[in-house]
């Protein structure tokens, strides 16, 4: 029995919710389908789930072959499914030019080669999506598409003819593939090659079943509510973890100042914004930039141990991420952070995509802006930057962005044909604003 | 916007005239380009009023529609455009050159020159585009025949549009655009759009400054637009009674001839304007890039006009694979577009520059001879140590060229402040010691940049007939029937 909480959010078990989903994921593989689309929000589990359904498919004596987007989700899925499962024989093909990571040749049961011949033998293929496009024989029974919503259309039809049947895995709620052109002469077909692999697939395949994982497991009991709700309107989740399991201490005491407040906010609520006076600034707007980093550093230095269901941590310069939407703001704040730049991950929200900390710092990709363009209001841009966190989130931003939401509402123009995006990128901003005022701390001036 | 354009413009402000982005020509300027001035009714999505064309700027020729609405003077129009286009392709083809066969013994030609067709704005792009949209499939036999030459120029139109979509092909010129490649003024990009305001920020009349002279410009009597679309003013007051009139008189001449001076005097400013574009364009130097790109430009003609006869009127949409394909294609010309800009030019090499895509300086030390012994047989991998006062944001790893020889390539070795490692790794020769002159010696003032022209080879596609199932499977052939030709053209 489920009870539905007022939210309308299932308040079960979340263990055994998202276990019956990747039941029903594992029984659909074995019925007539010729895919399978997995639908997951931040945390819930996806790389888990390909672990499994990899296993359950080599158990059930199908050859294999899994596409991921970067050589770095490549070895991680390989570290996770070698680590799981040892006696299953894996391929890991690549390109000349790449140099196996530690992750990979830490497993005996991993072969690397450069061509499918050398590795035909294994049960497990791995490999990205742009290598996967490179080959133009071989076949495999089945296919695990990994992050298949940040794969281009025009990849998926490079590699289909390499599998018969396929799973794919995604996050709707991230960022859209890109081109570096742009063409509106596609717009409204239903193959139209800048769109995401998974909505092509759906367009041409409507019957194909479509899951979605429903609990959080990285995000805590204070972030799940919001991001759910300004992200995945329609297909809310919930977090993992209760209101009480999570918390994040401060061991030292702080010196009041408006850093310090925020930090504490943070702390105590899952999140905090720290809100500069309002101005139209350059892109690496100096100020920001410097609070940016102060605040991760001033967090360090406080002490943070989180303590969760994992027990009691303390959250090392390792734990704590600083995110970004532009590269020259993530060089800007890797330079204030000085001697910390090495330990403190700082990157933008693209390379952020599929990461984990305990703490994470955004700059709000809309601060000291005097236009709101669609890159700025990417729903997946603030998505991706508000939900890396186990424990809090702080956000650094100018005041006044609600103001230039309402100055620049979406103007895009509408196509026949287009499928309506939803979350509207302006929408979940104002929705994850509206949030965050209640956790203001404003700038010492 | 990059921060030295905005600068540019900040310039172009406070001196009242527009400043140049660039310092030599990225375009090719064919001898004869075809300029192109049309002009559409208003109300309408593609109805051709009227077009200004040719190749001397001293005799234009002026094709009109008197009666827009009349699906007769329509196709009357454009079998007369079609013919003066069809003769710029054919006048502007030059010699055939015979190249080296190609890797599966191919014959393989190009044509010496190609026709080159320059329109005032994209909005003329856009009309051309469903011009020949609108007229390639008409059929020349059966019950709604129209003249041969028009299906050809619907076909012909649609290539041009086409080849526009391409980063830095020259077949069909937008002024704006390529004038703002050019310069930036101190106005906004919308207005910039407006080749009167554009013009008038680059080349003011005597006594005039850019904010005037563009200010002027908004005056649509002074300086009527440069289509497609006319100005409603004059639509109200001079077109419609013009075209009333033609109608009333049952196609006499002179209420014809009526309608052609109306719509002669809104074209005439814009023609003048053109040809002075094309002039300060012209003033400019080529970039060293330019004539490999417009090789690219000949090759694409070369082939369209070959197999014109054999061909099929492009499709009305793209298929999946020919969707693909045509990005993958629009994305590589895209990222050479880039880097040869770089290449040629030191001011948009500077933008690279301070977005830390590229870094310059003095080599400070230099390694050539040094060999990289760890792998089975040893590799040349020469060691150069540069000096940049540049913000570089390039990782340890990443893969550089130099700017004055892009065949050198370098791998960045380490960052350390303003001190640059880098590995040399290629396009030095074939033997153990680099070629004279190839890696730079200390004391020389070098750039390399991570933007590189070729970083991705041609990619492979499935066949049309392999379509896979994620995309619908293989498309329907397209079969052509009459019904093709009762099409509304609106």
């Amino acid at each position: 029995m489920t009870a539905i909480s007022e939210s309308g959010a299932a308040v079960g078990n979340p263990g055994a919710e998202a276990d019956r989903v990747v039941e029903a994921v594992l029984a659909d593989l074995a019925r007539d389908h010729r895919g399978v689309v997995v639908d997951s929000p931040p945390g819930a589990g996806k790389s888990t789930l390909v672990v499994r359904a990899a296993a359950h498919l080599a158990a059930a004596g199908e050859r294999l072959m899994i596409v991921a987007q970067t050589n770095e989700q490549v070895d991680d899925l390989i570290d996770r499914i070698a680590g799981d499962h040892p006696d299953l024989a894996i391929g890991r093909l690549s390109a000349a030019g790449y140099a196996a990571s530690e992750r990979v040749t830490a497993h005996a049961s991993v072969r690397v080669a450069q061509k499918a011949d050398d590795i035909a033998d294994r049960t497990v293929v791995i490999a990205t999506a742009a290598k996967w496009a490179t080959l133009t024989d071989g076949s495999w029974p089945w296919a695990i598409v990994d992050e298949a919503y940040q794969m281009r259309s025009d990849m998926l039809l490079r590699i289909a003819g390499r599998f018969e049947r396929a799973l794919f895995v995604g996050d709707p709620g991230q960022l859209d593939p890109f081109s570096t052109v742009e063409v509106e002469r596609w717009a409204g077909l239903s193959w139209d090659p800048m769109r995401s692999a998974v909505s092509v697939l759906l367009a041409h395949n409507p019957e194909l079943p479509v899951h979605r994982l429903p609990v959080s497991w990285r995000l805590p009991a204070s972030a799940a509510p919001v991001v759910s709700r300004a992200f995945y309107p329609f297909t809310g989740f919930r977090s993992g973890t209760g209101p009480q399991d999570r918390r994040l201490e401060l061991s030292t005491g702080g010196m009041g100042t408006s850093y310090d407040r925020a930090v504490e906010e943070a702390a105590a609520t899952g999140w905090g914004l720290y809100e500069l006076p309002a101005r139209h600034t350059l892109r690496t707007d100096a100020e920001a930039v410097q609070a940016t980093a102060a605040l991760a550093v001033r967090m360090l230095q406080r002490g943070p141990v989180a303590h969760s269901e994992r027990g009691e941590n303390p959250v090392g310069a390792d734990r704590i991420a600083v995110g970004a939407a532009h590269r020259d703001q993530v060089a800007a704040i890797r330079a204030a952070l000085g001697p910390h730049a090495a330990e403190i991950t700082v990157d933008t929200a693209n390379r952020l995509q599929g990461r984990e900390y305990d703490v994470t710092v955004v700059l709000h990709p809309l601060s000291g802006r005097r236009d709101a363009t669609a890159f700025h209001l990417e729903s997946g841009r603030l998505c991706v930057l508000a939900s890396r966190h186990r424990h809090a989130c702080l956000v650094v931003a100018r005041a006044g962005i609600p103001e230039l939401l309402d100055a620049h509402p979406s103007a895009e123009p509408v196509r026949l044909g287009v499928p309506v995006k939803f979350p509207d990128g302006w929408e979940a901003n104002q929705a994850v604003l509206a949030h965050l005022a209640d956790h203001r701390v404003r700038a010492d001036t | 916007m990059s921060t030295l354009t905005a600068l540019a413009q900040l310039e172009a402000l406070a001196t009242g005239r527009a400043q140049p982005v660039a310092t030599v020509r990225h375009c090719h300027l064919s001898e004869k380009p075809l300029v192109m001035i049309p002009l559409k009714l208003a109300g309408e999505a593609a109805a051709p009023l009227a077009t200004m064309l040719g190749t001397d700027r001293d005799a234009p020729e002026l094709l009109v529609v008197p009666q827009p609405r009349n699906r007769d003077l329509r196709f009357a129009y454009a079998a007369e455009l079609a013919k003066a286009v069809l003769a710029h392709v054919e006048a502007e083809r030059g010699a055939t050159e015979t190249l080296e066969p190609s890797k599966d013994g191919e014959e393989r030609f190009r044509y010496e020159r190609a026709p080159q067709i320059v329109v005032p704005n994209r909005g003329g792009v856009g009309f051309l585009r469903l011009l020949g949209r609108s007229t390639r499939f008409r059929s020349t036999e059966g019950p709604w025949a129209v003249d041969p030459a028009v299906p050809m120029l619907g076909r012909w139109l649609t290539w041009y549009a086409d080849r526009n979509d391409r980063p830095g092909s020259s077949l069909l010129l937008t002024l704006t655009e390529t004038l703002r490649l050019h310069w930036a003024t101190g106005q906004s990009s919308l207005e910039d759009g407006n080749l009167g305001a554009l013009m008038g920020w680059i080349d003011p009349p005597d006594g005039m400054d850019g904010p005037s002279a563009a200010a002027r410009a908004e005056d649509p009597v002074a300086c009527p637009p440069a289509g497609p679309t006319t100005d409603p003013t004059f639509d109200n007051e001079v077109l419609a009674p013009a075209i009333a009139a033609y109608d009333e008189s049952g196609g006499a001449p002179r209420a014809e001839e009526r309608v052609r001076a109306a719509v002669a005097s809104q074209l005439r400013p814009t023609w003048d304007l053109a040809w002075r574009a094309l002039d300060l364009l012209r003033a400019l130097p080529e970039g060293a890039s330019v004539p490999r790109r417009w090789e690219r430009d000949r090759d694409s003609f070369t082939y369209f006009h070959r197999e014109f006869a054999e061909n099929p009127p492009q499709a009305k949409l793209d298929d999946a694979v020919r969707a693909a394909r045509r990005l993958h294609d629009l994305e590589r010309s895209q990222e050479s577009y880039e880097a040869q800009r770089a290449f040629d030019d030191p001011l948009v090499m500077a933008e690279q520059r301070l977005a830390g895509q590229a870094f310059g300086g003095v080599v400070t030390a230099a390694d050539p001879t040094r060999l990289d012994e760890s792998g089975k047989r040893p590799k040349l991998r020469p060691h150069l140590w540069i000096r940049t006062e540049d913000p570089v944001r390039l990782d340890e790893g990443a893969t550089v060229v130099n700017a004055a020889r892009p065949g050198l390539k370098g791998r960045i070795v380490e960052i350390d402040g303003g001190d640059v490692l880098l590995e040399l790794t290629g396009g030095m020769g074939r033997k153990l010691t680099p070629e004279a002159g190839v890696v730079p010696e200390p004391g020389l003032e070098v750039v390399f940049t991570s933007r590189t022209s070729d970083s991705w080879g041609a990619a492979k596609f499935p066949e049309r007939d392999d379509t896979p199932w994620t995309h619908g499977g293989p498309p329907a052939e397209y079969e052509p029937a009459d019904e093709d030709a009762t099409e509304v053209w609106s």
